[in-house]
């Protein structure tokens, strides 16, 4: 069975990549996903805002209620250095890379312009074979046009492309007015492969204590939807690779996306809820569904039933939605 | 060969720390001020891998105390070790039993000692030369430094005199005037330090270590037939020991062009006045005789470097053969000697050598003894002028200078007017918040100054003794000369106030020269300010035409990201106005020294300041002062209440107005005591913002008024007909509680004394209906409300105080009624510990006797000028003494011991005169149950009634009785303090008095870490914090004081944390009360220290965390359980919910190990969970336990001496 697929590039022996989780963030953990059978790993973000936000509040510690009592004119130790910039992802990067033989995918959330280029550059010197800019951004001013908006998303993807070779993918989330049109200009932009979709933090309210509260769930198979429709609707049409992320729990899961035209698929929260071990079961399970529909190879399956190959493109169109209501709401009366 | 001058820019303690970790293999360390710094610097360096000249990281360990420290630098020693310590005042003096064996032992070593006061009528951290001659027969060297450049000079000096003569040393210089004086000095070669100290020693001192390869034995026990003469066997070294210190003096001038001798003498050849003195003032003595000595005065200061051995050959001949009167001059008070110690040492040696005849002196002069400068008092050259006119007439003998000794007359008066400044020195002085970053920019400025320019700097800085809303003052000096001024500027060409709250209070412009330059942080216009200054500020600004500049430092610190610190702009202001460098060349200069300062903390930090630079001078605007009239905003506010009693008004008040130094010795109690309930008159009005109560929200949990480290908000209940005169704007609403029923409830902050912490609005837990982001108190402006609310809050103090009796202590919303006997603090904002002490203060402060350890607590509970124990209406509250750091515990159990046998002589006397008192009131007296409230008051009316029979008696045992009387009614012994008292120097002691059984009651208030010090390791502190001393991460877990006294069985122990659970609390304090033995409280107390927001109210949350993850414990333990056939522990926090590295990553203590060593915290951290889940399980197993059979042995009762149970 040739399970091999082409992501950015890069040649991987099966469509299962790890998304960035906090899973990648002990090297234990990699050599485990490695073993377990991942094809890739997507490494954790490394997260410019937050280094920024580090460095802010140490200096700010650091001098909290100095100076001012003759007895305690500081609290901490100063060393003569400290390490607050990416160096410990870079490490682990390295690390990662000697761990493992598969290819090691960055990710890279920046809140900067210097930061986007500058950490980019640093991640492929420390030896990553990608890298994935997450651009992670809720644009919520009233006086931010959608237009801006995607102006900022091909500069960043412009700026990055300009100081690095290694290939870049782009995570995206699906919130914009013309997703295709945009699909299309990051492709042109020189994107050599997008990620559908990132999965945003939604807040939740606790009617106990009457707060809102970030809450972070686990994806469950439902959110596989969106991106799916997306990926069949773009796939032919786009240069740049596919992957599909967020709600990939089960063979089937993986077969779907790479019918509708996913190069990758991407794997998370199965993974966290059930374990590395995971990983292998959904392989396994892949093999066997091939086997037993007659399928040779994942290249066979790729696109399949993307709009484009589909028997009924209209399937993945607004359409269909009127259509599946009425079916429902006749089954319910 | 001298090599090139490399200059520094430092101050005592870092030039005495340079050379020390150079020198030395070994170190034992322990924190006192104001030598703490020393060992930072020590254990910061060996934490980056710095090495030593001979190329290998010093050994550094920190001991339990100062007497755990010299005892291990005794055993490094005998081993072999070049070895030191660093102390003062009391530590050096816990030193000293062991300092006679160093000296009979001959070992060399140096302990770097700033001078510092030892504590007799009080404590005073700062300086004087009271502790080194509390060791003058220990058979030490001494070599005293008289300034900074000295400091580190003698640093080496010492080293090498002790290493060549076997003599240990001192090395002593003026605690804070030298130690804290931040100076430009000359920086020895690391070469000359090396020649220094001779290899051929160091083999030496290596040959005579101990070793089990060519053993001996020391430390022998004698007999009279041999002791004496052991004694006298090294005298040679003695005698031997100034000529070798001399040789190195001389050997280090050779190197360094810097020419020191054992006596050195300045002033007119043929002076027939000389003083005598050592330290910093006779710096300060330099100048003044330089300066009268140019005028023709005859007359000079001999400054004694070498104090002990005293060379009283070399000191004869060092003084003028023309000498006719000497005045010596000591730091210190000897109370009942001849005189002063370096008096009595002058005297002998002037007779020796006169009757010798080595004396080359024409004839032999009369010698005066003086004090100055105890505890840091100012020793000014119009102090050291009157010394010298003093000798000029028939002169007063063992006088004061610097005080108004109007009791027994001993001072001498001096013109304050008199100076010798300099004109060529540029003086400025700043007044600073302490939070603001006044001090930190000053150091920077004088450090540009300093390194940049040819320029000599100091600085000196003044702290007032508040951990909230505290003044800082600079005084910072710049010019061409070494400057000797060891004294503070007290008339500046610069002047800048960087709040302008200070401005309404202190008379800062005094010291402004005529034509100087006053700048004003300010929120007013350069058009409004003027109308805004207090009328006696536009009077001396009109007076002195001056220079008056404006600019709103705390905008342009917002705009640029800098929060409160306003530090940046301000220096910028200085170096625009002063003219110390041409304008250009400082920005350049400050910009340089940003990125230099701030680099290691990333870009953003140093684009902030960089971005204040550039904001600044925009923003600077000069305000025109003789184009205005006098048309001020009235008077200076008044620094105490004039409300307040004549003692608290007249000194304290004068104390708090920054002018104590005014106050003649007739102002002050004779031993030390002052009045209680004094804090309540010092309206520092600190708060920006205050808590207002919203009443309808509110559902009187009590949960703000209890965890209030201020005590500023409090709560009555009280009935209605008590509303009469209410001010309009008082807020009242019914009580909810079932017990008040019927009853109205306030709420009331005392908005002028509240720090605007907010943990109130934090632990509030009721949230408004409609608008969530609101609670039950939420923060607004203080300005606006400070008028209605001074009213309410007065009128909410005369509305009755519930009747105790009727109050269910165990409830923490019935609880908080009772009134609090401890307000208004001078602890940091937002403090995690002064809740507990309310807490206490509320439930048992009528009749609390505290014995406090020295450190915060002792601070903002004991230092002057207003103290926040207090009194309720009947007179009664807290009585608080402090002794010392490590006696505590057992301070506290001579009170226990004391008062129980009083009561006991007093019933004793009561039963033999029961037949004069009655019998019904005698044994109402003897069998009364003072186990609650109720109890407690019917026995304080029988002693009333007592009393008044007394009266009335003549027997010998109605006389004896009347002073007992009242030891009859029930006393509440507690013994308070931190983690550095109970778990390191006073934990000896603290077992002995747990293990003693007698009824005491212990509160430690566990911060983790030496608070008070500036955040030293203890034995408290968790595994994996980064704290001074643990500059690397702590790799020791946390000593688990509450299991250890466990292990006795029958001490009743809580481990608790308000902020995580406030009726546990609650509950422990008062079940420890009322145990008959000792009772332990283990009180987990956010800090400053660990790295988080206290002053923001972050406090309760991060205790909230801590339980959480299980990094700390609640529980309690109580033998009484253990005779009920339970378990006597009590688990009172559930199994962690999360992860102790989530609760780390919190608080900067341990985040910052994860920024600095990120190997070990990931280690550290890991083991830090493993900690916590043994501790769990282990505490679970304890709990679990079927305890029927094992506990047996123990019953309360059974206890000796739980007399009042």
């Amino acid at each position: 069975m040739d399970l091999s697929t082409n992501y950015l590039g890069l040649k991987l022996r099966t469509p299962l990549v790890v998304s960035a989780s906090p899973l990648s963030e002990d090297v234990d953990n990699i050599k485990r996903l490695s073993d377990a059978g991942a094809a890739a790993i997507v490494l954790y973000s490394l997260f410019e805002e937050q280094l920024r936000q580090d460095r802010l509040e140490l200096n700010e510690h650091l001098q909290n209620g100095t100076d001012s009592f003759a007895e305690a004119l500081s609290y901490f130790p100063e060393p003569d250095e400290f390490r607050l910039g990416p160096e410990e992802y870079l490490k682990h990067i390295a690390a990662a890379k000697k761990a493992v033989n598969i290819p090691i995918i960055a990710s890279l959330n920046a809140s900067s312009n210097g930061g986007w280029t500058s950490y980019a550059k640093q991640i492929q010197q420390a030896g990553a074979d990608a890298l994935e800019l997450n651009i992670y951004y809720i644009p919520t001013s009233l006086e931010l046009t959608g237009t801006e908006v995607e102006l900022t998303y091909l500069d960043i993807l412009k700026a990055v492309k300009a100081e690095v070779t290694i290939p870049i993918a782009v995570k995206l989330s699906p919130f914009f007015s013309s997703f295709a049109n945009m699909a299309k200009r990051l492709d042109q932009a020189g994107a050599n492969g997008l990620v559908l979709f990132n999965r945003f933090y939604q807040p939740d309210i606790d009617l106990e204590t009457l707060e809102v509260k970030p809450d972070i769930l686990l994806s469950t198979p439902m959110a596989m939807r969106l991106p799916l429709r997306w990926i069949a609707l773009l796939h032919g049409r786009i240069n740049a690779s596919l992957a599909a992320t967020s709600g990939i729990h089960r063979a089937s899961d993986v077969l779907k996306m790479l019918m509708a035209g996913a190069d990758v698929t991407m794997l998370c929260s199965t993974l966290l809820r059930h374990g590395i071990p995971k990983i292998t079961a959904i392989e396994r399970d892949l093999i066997i569904w091939m086997k037993e529909h007659d399928y040779k190879s994942v290249r066979q399956l790729k696109g399949s039933i993307s709009q484009e190959n589909c028997a009924e493109p209209a399937a993945f169109e607004r359409a269909q939605y009127m259509k599946a209501i009425c079916s429902q709401m006749n089954a319910i009366v | 060969m001298k090599k090139p001058l490399v200059f520094k820019t430092i101050d005592g303690c870092e030039a005495a720390a340079y050379v020390a970790f150079r020198l030395n293999e070994a170190m034992a360390i322990y924190p006192i001020t104001p030598s703490s710094p020393i060992a930072e610097w020590c254990d910061q360096w060996a934490s980056e891998g710095k090495k030593n000249i001979w190329d290998t990281q010093p050994a550094i360990i920190e001991m339990q105390s100062e007497g755990g420290a010299v005892g291990a630098v005794h055993g490094m020693l005998q081993t072999g070790s070049i070895s030191t310590t660093f102390t003062a005042s009391q530590g050096l003096l816990l030193m000293i039993p062991n300092m006679f064996k160093f000296a009979g032992e001959l070992l060399p070593t140096v302990f770097h000692v700033t001078a510092r006061t030892v504590a007799t009528h009080a404590l005073s951290i700062f300086g004087d030369h009271s502790d080194i001659m509390a060791c003058r027969s220990t058979g030490w060297g001494m070599l005293g430094a008289a300034s900074v450049q000295e400091t580190m000079d003698f640093a080496l000096i010492s080293q090498a005199a002790s290493m060549r003569s076997r003599l240990p040393f001192i090395h002593f210089f003026d605690g804070f005037r030298t130690s804290h004086e931040v100076s430009k000095i000359e920086l020895l070669d690391e070469s000359v330090l090396r020649t220094l100290i001779d290899k051929k020693i160091i083999a030496e001192i290596r040959a005579r270590a101990m070793s089990p390869d060519k053993p001996v034995l020391r430390g022998t026990a004698q007999n009279p037939d041999a002791f004496f003469q052991g004694r006298e066997a090294a005298n040679n070294f003695y005698s031997a020991c100034p000529d070798i210190v001399q040789k190195v003096m001389d050997e280090f001038a050779e190197l360094t062009g810097r020419k020191y001798n054992l006596f050195d003498y300045v002033g007119a050849p043929d002076a027939e006045r000389v003083i005598m003195l050592m330290g910093s003032g006779c710096e300060t003595a330099h100048e003044t005789v330089e300066h009268l000595a140019a005028k023709g005065e005859k007359m000079g200061v001999l400054k004694v470097r070498l104090y002990r051995p005293f060379d009283g050959r070399r000191f004869v001949a060092a003084l003028p053969k023309t000498v006719k009167k000497i005045a010596v001059l000591d730091r210190t008070k000897e109370p009942g000697a001849t005189g002063e110690p370096l008096y009595q040492d002058v005297v002998t040696a002037l007779m020796e050598e006169t009757a010798a005849s080595r004396s080359h002196l024409m004839s032999l002069p009369q010698v005066f003894t003086g004090r100055y400068g105890l505890s840091s008092k100012e020793f000014t050259p119009a102090m050291v002028k009157a010394v010298f006119d003093n000798l000029s007439v028939v002169p007063k003998n063992h006088f004061t200078v610097g005080i108004t000794d109007d009791v027994s007359n001993t001072s001498l008066k001096y013109d304050p007017e008199f100076s010798t400044e300099p004109k060529n020195v540029v003086r400025a002085l700043f007044y600073g918040l302490g939070a603001d970053g006044t001090v930190g920019a000053n150091k920077n400025s004088i450090k540009i100054i300093g390194e940049e320019t040819d320029n000599y700097a100091q600085g000196y800085f003044v702290y007032d003794s508040k951990k909230s809303g505290s003044m800082t003052v600079s005084h910072l000096r710049f010019g061409p000369q070494p400057i000797r001024s060891t004294y503070l500027v007290s008339s500046a060409n610069f002047i800048a106030c960087h709040l302008p709250g200070f401005l309404d209070r202190y008379e800062m412009l005094r010291a402004l020269v005529p034509g100087g330059t006053f700048l004003l942080n300010t929120p007013h216009s350069k058009d409004d300010v003027w109308s805004k200054l207090p009328t006696p500020v536009q009077k001396s600004l009109l007076a002195k035409k001056a220079k008056f500049f404006v600019i709103d430092a705390t905008k342009v610190a917002r705009d640029s990201g800098m929060g409160g610190r306003i530090n940046t702009i301000m220096q910028v202001c200085f170096f625009a106005l002063s003219g110390v460098l041409p304008k250009d060349e400082a920005i350049d200069a400050i910009k340089k020294s940003i990125k230099k300062t701030y680099g290691k903390k990333g870009d953003e930090v140093v684009k902030m300041n960089l971005q204040a630079v550039d904001n600044t001078l925009a923003h600077l605007h000069e305000v025109p002062v003789l184009d205005n009239k006098l048309n001020g905003s009235g008077p200076f506010l008044p620094p105490i209440s004039p409300e307040a009693p004549e003692f608290v008004r007249d000194v304290l008040g004068t104390i708090a107005a920054g002018f104590g130094d005014d106050l003649p010795v007739s102002a002050f109690p004779l031993d030390g005591s002052f009045p209680t309930g004094t804090s309540q008159y010092e309206k520092r009005n600190l708060a920006l913002d205050i808590p207002v109560w919203d009443e309808k929200t509110c559902i009187q949990c009590l949960k703000c008024v209890a965890i209030c480290p201020h005590a500023t908000i409090r709560a009555k209940v009280y009935d209605v007909a008590e509303l009469k005169n209410a001010p309009a704007t008082f807020k009242v609403t019914d009580a909810r509680v079932p017990e008040f029923k019927g009853l109205k409830f306030s709420l009331q902050v005392a908005a002028e004394d509240c720090t605007g912490c907010a943990l109130c609005v934090d632990v509030c837990p009721a949230k408004n209906k409609t608008e969530a982001k609101l609670k039950a108190i939420n923060m607004r402006p203080q300005v606006p409300l400070r008028s209605a609310e001074h009213d309410n809050w007065n009128y909410f103090l005369t509305l009755p105080e519930f009747d105790r009796r009727k109050i269910k202590t165990t409830t923490l919303r019935q609880q908080q009624i009772l009134q609090p006997l401890f307000e208004f603090s001078g602890a940091c904002a937002g403090c995690g510990e002064t809740p507990y002490i309310k807490m206490l203060t509320q439930l048992f402060g009528d009749r609390a006797v505290i014995a406090n350890a020295t450190g915060c607590s002792s601070i903002y509970g004991g230092n002057l000028p207003t103290t926040p124990y207090t009194k309720n209406k009947c007179g009664r509250g807290p009585t608080w003494c402090n002794s010392l750091f490590e006696d505590n515990a057992e301070f506290g159990l001579g009170f226990r011991v004391s008062i129980d046998k009083q009561k006991e002589f007093a019933e004793e006397l009561v039963k033999k005169i029961s037949n004069e008192i009655g019998d019904e009131l005698a044994i109402g007296i003897l069998t009364a149950d003072q186990n609650d409230e109720a109890g407690i008051y019917d026995q304080r009316e029988r002693v009333v009634a007592l009393k008044l029979k007394l009266q009335k008696l003549d027997s010998p045992e109605a006389k004896l009785l009347v002073p007992l009387a009242d030891q009859l009614v029930k006393k509440s012994v507690w013994i308070l303090g931190g983690d550095g008292w109970a778990y390191d120097i006073g934990y000896g002691g603290l077992d002995h008095v747990l293990a003693s059984g007698r009824k005491v009651n212990v509160l430690v208030m566990d911060t983790e870490v030496y608070s008070n010090t500036g955040g030293q390791m203890s034995k408290s502190t968790p595994r994996g914090a980064i704290a001074k001393f643990a500059a690397g991460g702590k790799s020791a877990g946390k000593k688990d004081l509450g299991l250890i006294a466990m292990s006795y069985g029958n001490i009743y122990v809580a481990s608790v944390a308000m902020g995580a659970k406030d009726e546990h609390t609650l509950k422990a304090f008062v079940e420890a009360e009322s145990f008959p033995g000792p009772s332990l409280i283990i009180a987990y107390s956010h800090c400053i220290a660990h790295g988080i927001a206290v002053d923001m109210g972050v406090g309760a949350r991060q205790q909230k965390l801590a339980v959480e993850s299980g990094q700390w414990l609640l529980y309690r333990y109580d033998p009484r359980r253990a005779e009920r056939g339970e378990n006597p522990l009590q688990i009172d926090s559930s199994a962690a919910k999360s992860k102790v590295k989530d609760f780390m990553m919190t608080e900067n203590r341990f985040k910052m190990l994860t920024k600095s060593k990120p190997d070990d915290a990931k280690k550290f951290f890991g083991q830090a969970q493993a900690d916590a889940d043994r501790r769990w399980k282990f505490y679970q197993f304890m709990a679990a336990r079927d305890t029927k059979v094992e506990n047996a042995p123990f019953t309360a009762s059974k206890q000796p001496t739980a007399v009042d149970a």
